[in-house]
Protein backbone atom coordinates (compact mmCIF):
# COMPACT_ATOMS: atom_id res chain seq x y z
CA UNK A 1 0.00 0.00 0.00
CA UNK A 2 2.86 2.08 0.71
CA UNK A 3 4.77 1.22 -1.87
CA UNK A 4 1.62 1.78 -4.08
CA UNK A 5 1.81 5.78 -2.98
CA UNK A 6 5.27 6.30 -3.20
CA UNK A 7 5.12 4.87 -6.88
CA UNK A 8 1.99 7.37 -7.63
CA UNK A 9 4.24 9.83 -6.45
CA UNK A 10 7.37 9.15 -8.08
CA UNK A 11 6.64 10.48 -11.38
CA UNK A 12 4.02 13.47 -9.75
CA UNK A 13 7.58 14.55 -7.22
CA UNK A 14 9.66 13.90 -10.25
CA UNK A 15 7.14 16.58 -12.28
CA UNK A 16 6.98 18.73 -9.21
CA UNK A 17 11.07 18.33 -8.74
CA UNK A 18 11.75 19.44 -12.55
CA UNK A 19 9.45 22.54 -11.75
CA UNK A 20 11.15 23.53 -8.96
CA UNK A 21 14.69 23.38 -10.30
CA UNK A 22 13.69 25.95 -13.13
CA UNK A 23 13.78 28.41 -10.08
CA UNK A 24 17.62 28.11 -9.36
CA UNK A 25 18.95 27.16 -12.33
CA UNK A 26 17.21 28.92 -15.18
CA UNK A 27 19.80 32.09 -14.99
CA UNK A 28 22.20 30.27 -15.61
CA UNK A 29 24.48 29.41 -18.41
CA UNK A 30 27.87 27.71 -18.61
CA UNK A 31 30.03 30.17 -16.57
CA UNK A 32 27.66 31.76 -13.64
CA UNK A 33 26.45 34.79 -15.17
CA UNK A 34 24.68 35.87 -12.28
CA UNK A 35 22.59 38.76 -13.64
CA UNK A 36 24.23 39.34 -16.57
CA UNK A 37 21.50 37.60 -19.01
CA UNK A 38 18.96 40.14 -17.37
CA UNK A 39 20.46 42.90 -18.23
CA UNK A 40 21.04 42.04 -21.13
CA UNK A 41 17.47 41.57 -21.76
CA UNK A 42 16.80 44.59 -20.60
CA UNK A 43 18.88 46.01 -22.99
CA UNK A 44 17.63 44.28 -25.94
CA UNK A 45 15.65 46.28 -28.22
CA UNK A 46 13.63 43.45 -29.76
CA UNK A 47 12.39 42.91 -26.18
CA UNK A 48 10.11 45.35 -25.70
CA UNK A 49 8.20 45.06 -28.71
CA UNK A 50 8.37 41.17 -28.06
CA UNK A 51 6.44 42.63 -24.64
CA UNK A 52 4.08 44.35 -26.21
CA UNK A 53 3.16 41.91 -28.59
CA UNK A 54 2.38 39.31 -26.36
CA UNK A 55 0.15 42.08 -24.35
CA UNK A 56 -1.89 43.61 -27.47
CA UNK A 57 -2.63 39.47 -28.56
CA UNK A 58 -3.18 38.35 -24.60
CA UNK A 59 -5.63 41.24 -23.80
CA UNK A 60 -7.20 41.16 -27.45
CA UNK A 61 -7.85 37.44 -27.77
CA UNK A 62 -9.14 37.35 -24.34
CA UNK A 63 -11.67 40.17 -24.66
CA UNK A 64 -13.01 39.54 -27.80
CA UNK A 65 -13.21 35.89 -26.83
CA UNK A 66 -14.73 36.42 -23.18
CA UNK A 67 -17.49 38.41 -25.18
CA UNK A 68 -18.31 36.45 -28.26
CA UNK A 69 -18.15 33.28 -25.82
CA UNK A 70 -20.91 35.08 -23.85
CA UNK A 71 -22.76 37.01 -26.96
CA UNK A 72 -22.90 32.99 -28.26
CA UNK A 73 -24.07 31.56 -24.79
CA UNK A 74 -26.74 33.71 -24.66
CA UNK A 75 -27.70 33.46 -28.38
CA UNK A 76 -27.41 29.38 -28.70
CA UNK A 77 -29.74 28.33 -25.44
CA UNK A 78 -31.30 25.49 -25.82
CA UNK A 79 -34.95 27.31 -26.74
CA UNK A 80 -33.43 27.86 -30.10
CA UNK A 81 -34.00 24.65 -32.92
CA UNK A 82 -30.71 23.55 -33.70
CA UNK A 83 -28.88 24.80 -30.72
CA UNK A 84 -27.25 21.51 -30.05
CA UNK A 85 -25.55 21.76 -33.64
CA UNK A 86 -24.53 24.99 -33.53
CA UNK A 87 -22.94 24.69 -30.29
CA UNK A 88 -21.11 22.00 -31.67
CA UNK A 89 -19.32 23.95 -34.34
CA UNK A 90 -18.66 26.78 -32.57
CA UNK A 91 -16.88 24.67 -29.98
CA UNK A 92 -15.03 21.90 -32.57
CA UNK A 93 -11.98 24.44 -33.23
CA UNK A 94 -11.17 24.28 -29.66
CA UNK A 95 -10.44 19.90 -29.86
CA UNK A 96 -7.84 20.47 -33.26
CA UNK A 97 -4.46 20.79 -32.77
CA UNK A 98 -3.71 24.17 -33.53
CA UNK A 99 -0.70 23.67 -35.45
CA UNK A 100 -2.63 21.68 -38.04
CA UNK A 101 -4.93 24.30 -38.42
CA UNK A 102 -2.58 26.65 -38.34
CA UNK A 103 -1.08 25.77 -41.47
CA UNK A 104 -4.79 25.64 -43.18
CA UNK A 105 -5.31 29.55 -41.95
CA UNK A 106 -2.09 30.23 -43.72
CA UNK A 107 -3.80 29.50 -46.99
CA UNK A 108 -6.77 31.07 -45.79
CA UNK A 109 -5.04 34.04 -45.39
CA UNK A 110 -3.28 33.90 -48.25
CA UNK A 111 -3.11 37.54 -50.02
CA UNK A 112 -3.63 36.44 -53.84
CA UNK A 113 -5.52 33.05 -53.54
CA UNK A 114 -6.95 32.75 -50.10
CA UNK A 115 -10.84 32.93 -49.22
CA UNK A 116 -10.65 35.23 -47.06
CA UNK A 117 -9.20 38.03 -49.68
CA UNK A 118 -11.43 36.80 -52.06
CA UNK A 119 -14.33 37.58 -50.55
CA UNK A 120 -13.00 41.33 -49.33
CA UNK A 121 -12.31 41.82 -52.53
CA UNK A 122 -15.99 40.26 -54.07
CA UNK A 123 -17.20 43.23 -51.45
CA UNK A 124 -15.37 45.87 -52.84
CA UNK A 125 -13.27 45.62 -49.49
CA UNK A 126 -9.49 46.34 -49.70
CA UNK A 127 -7.78 43.36 -49.18
CA UNK A 128 -4.96 43.50 -46.61
CA UNK A 129 -1.61 41.54 -46.91
CA UNK A 130 -2.28 39.56 -43.42
CA UNK A 131 0.59 37.32 -42.92
CA UNK A 132 3.14 39.34 -45.22
CA UNK A 133 1.87 42.46 -43.86
CA UNK A 134 3.51 43.72 -40.40
CA UNK A 135 0.66 45.82 -39.51
CA UNK A 136 -1.52 42.63 -39.89
CA UNK A 137 -0.05 39.52 -39.16
CA UNK A 138 -0.24 39.97 -35.34
CA UNK A 139 -4.33 40.49 -36.30
CA UNK A 140 -4.35 37.37 -38.40
CA UNK A 141 -2.98 35.40 -35.40
CA UNK A 142 -5.73 36.71 -33.27
CA UNK A 143 -8.21 35.87 -35.25
CA UNK A 144 -7.11 31.98 -35.30
CA UNK A 145 -6.87 32.61 -31.63
CA UNK A 146 -10.47 33.48 -30.93
CA UNK A 147 -11.13 31.14 -33.69
CA UNK A 148 -10.12 28.33 -31.62
CA UNK A 149 -11.03 29.91 -27.85
CA UNK A 150 -14.41 31.33 -28.26
CA UNK A 151 -16.48 28.04 -28.41
CA UNK A 152 -14.65 27.08 -25.15
CA UNK A 153 -15.56 30.61 -23.23
CA UNK A 154 -19.11 29.70 -24.66
CA UNK A 155 -19.02 26.58 -23.13
CA UNK A 156 -17.97 27.97 -19.41
CA UNK A 157 -20.66 30.01 -20.23
CA UNK A 158 -23.62 28.39 -20.70
CA UNK A 159 -22.47 26.29 -17.66
CA UNK A 160 -21.91 29.61 -15.37
CA UNK A 161 -25.62 30.37 -16.66
CA UNK A 162 -27.32 27.32 -16.11
CA UNK A 163 -26.51 28.97 -12.18
CA UNK A 164 -27.97 31.60 -12.23
CA UNK A 165 -31.70 31.05 -9.93
CA UNK A 166 -34.58 31.32 -12.07
CA UNK A 167 -35.87 32.43 -8.63
CA UNK A 168 -34.25 36.07 -9.24
CA UNK A 169 -35.19 36.83 -12.67
CA UNK A 170 -39.02 35.85 -11.71
CA UNK A 171 -39.14 38.45 -9.09
CA UNK A 172 -37.60 41.04 -11.29
CA UNK A 173 -40.16 40.18 -13.46
CA UNK A 174 -42.85 40.65 -11.00
CA UNK A 175 -41.08 43.66 -10.04
CA UNK A 176 -41.43 45.22 -13.35
CA UNK A 177 -38.34 45.12 -14.32
CA UNK A 178 -37.31 45.21 -18.13
CA UNK A 179 -35.35 42.24 -19.58
CA UNK A 180 -32.21 44.08 -20.35
CA UNK A 181 -32.15 45.62 -16.63
CA UNK A 182 -32.73 41.67 -15.46
CA UNK A 183 -29.54 41.22 -17.84
CA UNK A 184 -27.35 43.86 -16.46
CA UNK A 185 -28.21 43.58 -12.78
CA UNK A 186 -28.88 40.23 -12.50
CA UNK A 187 -27.42 37.69 -15.08
CA UNK A 188 -24.28 39.69 -15.41
CA UNK A 189 -23.48 40.25 -12.02
CA UNK A 190 -23.75 36.07 -10.99
CA UNK A 191 -21.61 35.63 -14.15
CA UNK A 192 -18.64 37.64 -13.07
CA UNK A 193 -16.98 35.05 -11.07
CA UNK A 194 -17.01 32.63 -14.11
CA UNK A 195 -16.34 35.92 -16.22
CA UNK A 196 -13.24 36.78 -14.50
CA UNK A 197 -12.00 33.08 -14.12
CA UNK A 198 -11.93 32.97 -17.93
CA UNK A 199 -10.12 36.47 -17.91
CA UNK A 200 -7.44 35.21 -15.72
CA UNK A 201 -6.86 31.69 -17.19
CA UNK A 202 -7.16 32.95 -20.98
CA UNK A 203 -4.50 35.62 -20.20
CA UNK A 204 -2.54 33.20 -18.41
CA UNK A 205 -2.76 30.78 -22.04
CA UNK A 206 -2.41 33.70 -24.25
CA UNK A 207 0.85 34.31 -23.20
CA UNK A 208 2.26 31.35 -23.33
CA UNK A 209 1.26 31.56 -27.14
CA UNK A 210 3.53 29.66 -29.42
CA UNK A 211 1.57 27.52 -31.53
CA UNK A 212 0.61 29.24 -34.30
CA UNK A 213 3.46 31.70 -34.32
CA UNK A 214 6.02 29.44 -34.80
CA UNK A 215 4.04 27.57 -37.33
CA UNK A 216 1.93 30.74 -39.22
CA UNK A 217 4.24 33.90 -38.66
CA UNK A 218 7.81 32.13 -37.19
CA UNK A 219 7.59 36.08 -35.22
CA UNK A 220 7.52 37.95 -38.58
CA UNK A 221 7.47 39.36 -40.44
CA UNK A 222 9.53 42.08 -38.66
CA UNK A 223 9.20 40.58 -35.35
CA UNK A 224 5.64 41.94 -35.83
CA UNK A 225 4.56 38.58 -34.21
CA UNK A 226 7.44 37.43 -31.85
CA UNK A 227 5.50 36.76 -28.55
CA UNK A 228 6.90 35.88 -25.47
CA UNK A 229 6.71 32.24 -25.49
CA UNK A 230 8.45 31.97 -29.27
CA UNK A 231 11.26 34.27 -28.70
CA UNK A 232 12.19 32.13 -25.64
CA UNK A 233 12.00 29.14 -28.00
CA UNK A 234 13.87 31.36 -30.62
CA UNK A 235 17.07 32.31 -28.36
CA UNK A 236 16.75 28.78 -27.01
CA UNK A 237 16.65 26.29 -29.64
CA UNK A 238 17.33 28.47 -32.78
CA UNK A 239 20.03 30.49 -31.76
CA UNK A 240 21.26 27.95 -28.73
CA UNK A 241 21.43 30.75 -26.13
CA UNK A 242 20.09 28.98 -22.77
CA UNK A 243 20.85 31.28 -20.25
CA UNK A 244 19.56 34.37 -22.37
CA UNK A 245 16.53 32.22 -23.00
CA UNK A 246 16.16 30.98 -19.42
CA UNK A 247 16.08 34.88 -18.32
CA UNK A 248 13.10 35.04 -21.24
CA UNK A 249 11.46 31.80 -18.94
CA UNK A 250 11.54 33.29 -16.09
CA UNK A 251 9.96 37.01 -16.98
CA UNK A 252 7.06 34.67 -18.91
CA UNK A 253 6.92 32.64 -15.18
CA UNK A 254 6.60 35.76 -13.22
CA UNK A 255 3.81 36.81 -15.44
CA UNK A 256 1.48 33.80 -14.83
CA UNK A 257 2.31 33.51 -11.54
CA UNK A 258 1.26 37.23 -10.91
CA UNK A 259 -1.74 36.22 -12.82
CA UNK A 260 -2.68 32.97 -10.64
CA UNK A 261 -2.12 34.71 -7.65
CA UNK A 262 -4.79 37.57 -8.97
CA UNK A 263 -7.03 34.40 -9.36
CA UNK A 264 -6.19 32.82 -6.01
CA UNK A 265 -6.98 35.85 -4.14
CA UNK A 266 -10.30 36.42 -6.25
CA UNK A 267 -11.69 33.24 -6.02
CA UNK A 268 -11.14 33.68 -1.77
CA UNK A 269 -13.44 37.16 -2.40
CA UNK A 270 -15.93 35.11 -4.85
CA UNK A 271 -16.81 32.27 -2.25
CA UNK A 272 -17.76 34.38 0.04
CA UNK A 273 -19.73 37.01 -2.54
CA UNK A 274 -22.02 33.53 -3.99
CA UNK B 1 -43.90 42.63 -21.86
CA UNK B 2 -45.90 40.12 -23.33
CA UNK B 3 -46.93 37.43 -20.56
CA UNK B 4 -49.69 39.04 -18.59
CA UNK B 5 -49.78 36.54 -15.61
CA UNK B 6 -47.77 36.78 -12.74
CA UNK B 7 -48.74 33.86 -10.80
CA UNK B 8 -45.37 32.03 -10.63
CA UNK B 9 -47.10 28.66 -11.54
CA UNK B 10 -47.37 29.34 -15.30
CA UNK B 11 -47.92 27.21 -17.81
CA UNK B 12 -45.88 26.69 -20.95
CA UNK B 13 -48.50 28.69 -23.51
CA UNK B 14 -47.91 31.69 -21.56
CA UNK B 15 -43.78 31.18 -22.07
CA UNK B 16 -44.37 30.39 -25.68
CA UNK B 17 -46.01 34.15 -26.45
CA UNK B 18 -43.20 35.48 -24.25
CA UNK B 19 -40.70 33.91 -26.15
CA UNK B 20 -41.79 35.07 -29.55
CA UNK B 21 -42.16 38.23 -28.30
CA UNK B 22 -38.47 37.98 -27.39
CA UNK B 23 -39.02 39.39 -23.86
CA UNK B 24 -37.65 37.89 -20.67
CA UNK B 25 -38.34 33.71 -20.34
CA UNK B 26 -38.14 31.89 -16.90
CA UNK B 27 -39.83 28.43 -16.71
CA UNK B 28 -40.46 29.03 -13.05
CA UNK B 29 -39.74 25.31 -11.03
CA UNK B 30 -42.22 23.04 -10.95
CA UNK B 31 -44.36 23.24 -7.82
CA UNK B 32 -43.47 21.24 -4.94
CA UNK B 33 -44.46 17.12 -5.62
CA UNK B 34 -44.23 17.29 -9.55
CA UNK B 35 -41.74 16.40 -11.05
CA UNK B 36 -38.47 18.47 -10.51
CA UNK B 37 -36.91 19.30 -13.45
CA UNK B 38 -33.89 21.03 -12.01
CA UNK B 39 -31.41 19.19 -14.02
CA UNK B 40 -32.62 21.17 -17.43
CA UNK B 41 -33.13 24.54 -16.16
CA UNK B 42 -33.18 26.77 -18.89
CA UNK B 43 -31.47 29.69 -19.52
CA UNK B 44 -32.82 33.26 -20.21
CA UNK B 45 -32.95 34.47 -23.28
CA UNK B 46 -31.84 38.18 -24.41
CA UNK B 47 -34.95 40.41 -26.24
CA UNK B 48 -32.50 41.62 -28.37
CA UNK B 49 -33.61 40.35 -31.62
CA UNK B 50 -36.63 38.32 -32.79
CA UNK B 51 -36.82 34.73 -33.42
CA UNK B 52 -35.83 34.51 -36.93
CA UNK B 53 -33.26 37.22 -36.44
CA UNK B 54 -31.60 34.68 -34.51
CA UNK B 55 -31.66 31.79 -36.69
CA UNK B 56 -29.87 33.60 -39.01
CA UNK B 57 -26.96 35.16 -36.86
CA UNK B 58 -26.86 31.33 -35.43
CA UNK B 59 -26.56 29.96 -38.86
CA UNK B 60 -24.20 32.94 -39.66
CA UNK B 61 -21.83 32.54 -36.78
CA UNK B 62 -21.84 28.74 -37.38
CA UNK B 63 -20.18 29.74 -41.35
CA UNK B 64 -17.46 31.93 -39.53
CA UNK B 65 -16.59 29.17 -37.35
CA UNK B 66 -17.37 26.39 -39.31
CA UNK B 67 -15.55 27.45 -42.89
CA UNK B 68 -11.74 26.91 -42.45
CA UNK B 69 -12.71 23.27 -41.19
CA UNK B 70 -14.84 23.12 -44.00
CA UNK B 71 -11.99 24.75 -45.97
CA UNK B 72 -9.55 22.49 -45.17
CA UNK B 73 -11.60 19.48 -46.50
CA UNK B 74 -12.26 20.77 -49.47
CA UNK B 75 -8.63 22.00 -50.24
CA UNK B 76 -7.66 18.17 -49.52
CA UNK B 77 -9.62 16.75 -51.84
CA UNK B 78 -8.73 19.43 -55.05
CA UNK B 79 -6.07 19.00 -57.43
CA UNK B 80 -2.63 20.69 -56.91
CA UNK B 81 -3.39 23.70 -60.07
CA UNK B 82 -7.15 23.34 -58.28
CA UNK B 83 -5.99 25.09 -55.52
CA UNK B 84 -5.06 28.22 -57.10
CA UNK B 85 -8.05 29.00 -59.07
CA UNK B 86 -9.36 32.14 -58.34
CA UNK B 87 -12.24 33.03 -56.94
CA UNK B 88 -11.76 29.85 -54.86
CA UNK B 89 -13.98 26.95 -55.43
CA UNK B 90 -15.98 25.24 -52.58
CA UNK B 91 -17.04 22.29 -54.46
CA UNK B 92 -13.77 20.09 -55.67
CA UNK B 93 -14.54 19.34 -59.31
CA UNK B 94 -13.03 15.86 -58.80
CA UNK B 95 -13.20 14.61 -55.57
CA UNK B 96 -9.21 13.42 -55.16
CA UNK B 97 -8.99 11.16 -52.26
CA UNK B 98 -5.67 10.51 -54.06
CA UNK B 99 -4.38 12.97 -52.15
CA UNK B 100 -4.96 11.27 -48.87
CA UNK B 101 -3.32 7.48 -50.50
CA UNK B 102 -0.14 10.26 -51.20
CA UNK B 103 0.27 11.46 -47.22
CA UNK B 104 -0.50 8.15 -46.47
CA UNK B 105 1.73 6.04 -48.03
CA UNK B 106 4.38 8.14 -47.16
CA UNK B 107 6.72 6.64 -44.87
CA UNK B 108 7.76 9.48 -42.37
CA UNK B 109 3.94 10.58 -41.99
CA UNK B 110 3.46 6.79 -41.32
CA UNK B 111 6.12 7.44 -38.70
CA UNK B 112 4.37 10.39 -37.25
CA UNK B 113 1.05 8.68 -37.21
CA UNK B 114 2.27 5.98 -35.45
CA UNK B 115 4.59 8.05 -32.89
CA UNK B 116 1.24 10.36 -32.01
CA UNK B 117 -0.50 7.29 -31.40
CA UNK B 118 2.16 5.28 -29.31
CA UNK B 119 2.92 8.39 -27.03
CA UNK B 120 -0.52 9.07 -26.34
CA UNK B 121 -1.75 5.33 -25.58
CA UNK B 122 0.99 4.91 -23.36
CA UNK B 123 0.68 8.66 -21.72
CA UNK B 124 -2.74 8.19 -21.32
CA UNK B 125 -2.23 4.40 -19.92
CA UNK B 126 0.05 5.82 -17.45
CA UNK B 127 -2.14 8.01 -16.09
CA UNK B 128 -4.84 6.05 -15.87
CA UNK B 129 -2.41 4.11 -12.84
CA UNK B 130 -0.53 7.27 -11.37
CA UNK B 131 -3.77 9.67 -11.33
CA UNK B 132 -6.08 7.34 -9.50
CA UNK B 133 -3.22 6.26 -6.74
CA UNK B 134 -2.28 9.56 -6.13
CA UNK B 135 -5.68 11.13 -5.78
CA UNK B 136 -6.37 8.13 -3.78
CA UNK B 137 -3.49 9.09 -1.37
CA UNK B 138 -4.19 12.56 -1.37
CA UNK B 139 -7.89 11.92 -0.89
CA UNK B 140 -8.41 9.18 1.73
CA UNK B 141 -4.80 8.45 3.16
CA UNK B 142 -3.83 10.04 5.98
CA UNK B 143 -0.20 11.34 6.56
CA UNK B 144 1.98 14.32 8.04
CA UNK B 145 2.18 16.95 5.82
CA UNK B 146 -0.31 15.63 3.15
CA UNK B 147 -2.36 18.98 2.63
CA UNK B 148 0.98 21.02 2.22
CA UNK B 149 2.10 18.49 -0.21
CA UNK B 150 -0.86 18.44 -1.82
CA UNK B 151 -0.54 22.66 -2.49
CA UNK B 152 2.78 22.55 -3.62
CA UNK B 153 1.69 19.86 -5.95
CA UNK B 154 -1.10 21.74 -7.29
CA UNK B 155 1.15 24.84 -7.60
CA UNK B 156 3.66 23.02 -10.13
CA UNK B 157 0.38 22.63 -12.13
CA UNK B 158 0.80 26.29 -12.61
CA UNK B 159 4.13 26.56 -13.86
CA UNK B 160 3.99 27.43 -17.93
CA UNK B 161 5.67 24.29 -19.27
CA UNK B 162 8.19 27.37 -21.31
CA UNK B 163 9.36 28.14 -18.06
CA UNK B 164 10.95 24.89 -17.38
CA UNK B 165 11.51 23.63 -20.85
CA UNK B 166 15.20 24.40 -20.68
CA UNK B 167 15.98 22.90 -17.35
CA UNK B 168 13.71 19.89 -18.65
CA UNK B 169 15.70 19.52 -21.89
CA UNK B 170 19.24 19.49 -19.93
CA UNK B 171 17.60 16.80 -17.69
CA UNK B 172 15.91 14.94 -20.56
CA UNK B 173 19.37 15.12 -22.36
CA UNK B 174 21.46 13.85 -19.83
CA UNK B 175 18.74 11.02 -19.21
CA UNK B 176 19.72 9.98 -23.29
CA UNK B 177 15.83 10.13 -22.98
CA UNK B 178 15.58 12.86 -26.11
CA UNK B 179 14.53 11.80 -28.98
CA UNK B 180 12.65 8.83 -27.49
CA UNK B 181 9.51 7.86 -26.91
CA UNK B 182 10.46 8.43 -23.15
CA UNK B 183 11.15 11.72 -23.35
CA UNK B 184 7.64 12.43 -24.98
CA UNK B 185 5.55 9.73 -22.85
CA UNK B 186 7.42 9.45 -18.89
CA UNK B 187 6.79 13.12 -18.28
CA UNK B 188 3.53 13.50 -18.70
CA UNK B 189 2.89 10.34 -17.14
CA UNK B 190 1.52 11.96 -13.89
CA UNK B 191 -1.06 14.70 -14.34
CA UNK B 192 -1.26 17.37 -11.32
CA UNK B 193 -4.62 18.40 -12.77
CA UNK B 194 -6.08 14.92 -12.98
CA UNK B 195 -4.85 14.44 -9.43
CA UNK B 196 -7.18 17.26 -8.55
CA UNK B 197 -9.97 16.58 -10.62
CA UNK B 198 -10.32 12.66 -8.86
CA UNK B 199 -9.34 13.51 -5.89
CA UNK B 200 -12.26 15.91 -5.70
CA UNK B 201 -14.46 12.76 -6.89
CA UNK B 202 -12.85 10.41 -4.09
CA UNK B 203 -13.63 12.81 -1.69
CA UNK B 204 -17.60 13.00 -2.37
CA UNK B 205 -17.63 9.26 -2.30
CA UNK B 206 -19.47 8.85 1.53
CA UNK B 207 -17.16 7.58 3.91
CA UNK B 208 -19.64 4.89 5.27
CA UNK B 209 -18.67 3.01 1.88
CA UNK B 210 -14.86 2.93 2.47
CA UNK B 211 -15.17 2.47 6.11
CA UNK B 212 -17.49 -0.52 5.23
CA UNK B 213 -14.66 -2.14 3.18
CA UNK B 214 -11.87 -1.18 5.64
CA UNK B 215 -13.58 -3.20 8.02
CA UNK B 216 -14.15 -6.08 5.93
CA UNK B 217 -10.43 -6.12 6.12
CA UNK B 218 -9.82 -4.77 2.35
CA UNK B 219 -6.42 -3.34 2.05
CA UNK B 220 -6.02 -0.17 -0.36
CA UNK B 221 -5.87 -1.47 -3.12
CA UNK B 222 -8.70 -3.04 -3.03
CA UNK B 223 -10.36 -0.13 -1.44
CA UNK B 224 -9.00 2.12 -4.63
CA UNK B 225 -10.25 -0.54 -7.67
CA UNK B 226 -13.40 -2.16 -6.27
CA UNK B 227 -15.12 0.88 -4.39
CA UNK B 228 -13.25 4.57 -5.40
CA UNK B 229 -12.72 3.93 -9.01
CA UNK B 230 -15.86 2.49 -9.80
CA UNK B 231 -17.84 5.25 -8.51
CA UNK B 232 -15.49 7.90 -9.70
CA UNK B 233 -15.42 6.18 -13.37
CA UNK B 234 -17.17 9.07 -15.26
CA UNK B 235 -14.99 11.89 -14.17
CA UNK B 236 -11.50 9.49 -14.79
CA UNK B 237 -12.40 8.42 -17.97
CA UNK B 238 -13.46 12.29 -18.81
CA UNK B 239 -10.26 13.27 -17.89
CA UNK B 240 -8.52 10.58 -19.54
CA UNK B 241 -10.05 12.11 -22.74
CA UNK B 242 -9.72 15.77 -22.28
CA UNK B 243 -5.58 14.29 -21.64
CA UNK B 244 -5.68 12.33 -24.45
CA UNK B 245 -7.37 15.07 -26.77
CA UNK B 246 -3.91 17.40 -25.07
CA UNK B 247 -1.51 15.32 -25.56
CA UNK B 248 -2.81 14.72 -29.12
CA UNK B 249 -2.52 18.08 -30.06
CA UNK B 250 0.76 19.09 -28.14
CA UNK B 251 3.49 20.73 -31.02
CA UNK B 252 5.99 22.61 -28.23
CA UNK B 253 6.58 19.97 -25.74
CA UNK B 254 7.69 17.13 -28.93
CA UNK B 255 9.25 20.23 -31.27
CA UNK B 256 11.96 20.86 -28.71
CA UNK B 257 12.14 16.91 -27.67
CA UNK B 258 12.76 15.32 -30.98
CA UNK B 259 15.61 15.52 -33.34
CA UNK B 260 15.10 13.41 -35.71
CA UNK B 261 12.47 13.54 -38.35
CA UNK B 262 11.54 9.94 -37.69
CA UNK B 263 10.72 10.83 -34.15
CA UNK B 264 8.17 13.60 -34.70
CA UNK B 265 4.27 13.58 -33.50
CA UNK B 266 1.64 14.41 -35.87
CA UNK B 267 1.21 18.19 -35.23
CA UNK B 268 5.25 19.04 -35.32
CA UNK B 269 5.65 16.41 -38.59
CA UNK B 270 2.68 17.66 -40.53
CA UNK B 271 4.23 21.32 -39.63
CA UNK B 272 7.78 20.38 -41.35
CA UNK B 273 5.80 18.39 -43.76
CA UNK B 274 4.88 22.37 -45.15
CA UNK B 275 7.95 23.68 -45.71
CA UNK B 276 9.66 20.21 -47.10
CA UNK B 277 6.50 19.60 -49.81
CA UNK B 278 6.98 23.22 -50.60
CA UNK B 279 4.75 25.71 -49.52
CA UNK B 280 2.17 25.67 -52.87
CA UNK B 281 1.27 22.10 -52.17
CA UNK B 282 -1.69 22.76 -50.06
CA UNK B 283 -3.58 19.86 -51.20
CA UNK B 284 -1.72 17.80 -49.86
CA UNK B 285 -0.45 19.35 -46.75
CA UNK B 286 -4.68 20.16 -45.81
CA UNK B 287 -4.88 16.74 -45.76
CA UNK B 288 -2.07 15.80 -44.01
CA UNK B 289 -3.82 18.48 -41.58
CA UNK B 290 -7.33 16.77 -41.81
CA UNK B 291 -5.89 13.44 -40.75
CA UNK B 292 -3.92 14.80 -37.97
CA UNK B 293 -7.41 16.57 -36.38
CA UNK B 294 -9.47 14.04 -37.34
CA UNK B 295 -9.23 11.23 -34.18
CA UNK B 296 -9.53 14.41 -31.85
CA UNK B 297 -13.16 15.52 -33.63
CA UNK B 298 -14.66 12.30 -34.04
CA UNK B 299 -13.13 11.81 -30.07
CA UNK B 300 -15.36 14.66 -29.73
CA UNK B 301 -18.02 14.28 -31.73
CA UNK B 302 -18.79 11.20 -30.19
CA UNK B 303 -18.61 11.97 -26.76
CA UNK B 304 -19.47 15.65 -26.38
CA UNK B 305 -20.88 15.22 -23.01
CA UNK B 306 -17.93 13.95 -21.64
CA UNK B 307 -15.58 17.08 -23.04
CA UNK B 308 -18.07 19.69 -21.99
CA UNK B 309 -18.43 18.02 -18.52
CA UNK B 310 -14.78 17.99 -18.11
CA UNK B 311 -14.34 21.34 -18.99
CA UNK B 312 -17.11 22.59 -17.29
CA UNK B 313 -15.28 21.54 -14.33
CA UNK B 314 -12.19 23.37 -14.74
CA UNK B 315 -13.81 26.45 -14.56
CA UNK B 316 -16.84 26.11 -12.27
CA UNK B 317 -15.24 26.32 -8.47
CA UNK B 318 -17.54 25.89 -5.56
Amino acid sequence: MILLTVFAYGPLVANALLSLTSWNLLSRSRAFVALANYERLLADPRFPLVLKNTAIYAAGVVSVSLVLGLALALLLERRLAGHGFYRTVVFAPYVTSLAAVALVWIWIFDPRFGVINSVLRSLLIPAPGWLTNPSWALLAVCIVAVWHTAGYMMVIFLAGLQNVPPVLHEAARIDGASATRAFWHITLPLLSPVAFFLTVTGLIVSVQLFDVVSVMTHGGPVDSTNVLAFYLYHRGFELFELGYASAIGMVLFVVVMLLTVMQVAAARYWVHYG
Amino acid sequence: MASQSSVPSIAATSVATAASAGAVVIETPAPPGSLQRTALRPVVILPLVGRSARHFVAIAVTILFGFPLVWMLSTSLKTGPEVFILPPRWIPWSFQVENYGYVWASPLFQRYLLNSVITVSATVLLQAVTVPTAAYAFAILRFPGRDVLFVLFLGAMMIPVQATIFPSFLLLSALRWVDTYLALTIPFGASAFGVFLLRQAFLSVPQDLVDAAKMDGARHLQILLQVLVPIARPMLLTFLLLSATWRWNDYFWPLVMTATPEMRTLPVGVAFLHSSEGPSRWHIVTAASVITIAPTLLLFAALQRQFVDGLTRTGIKG
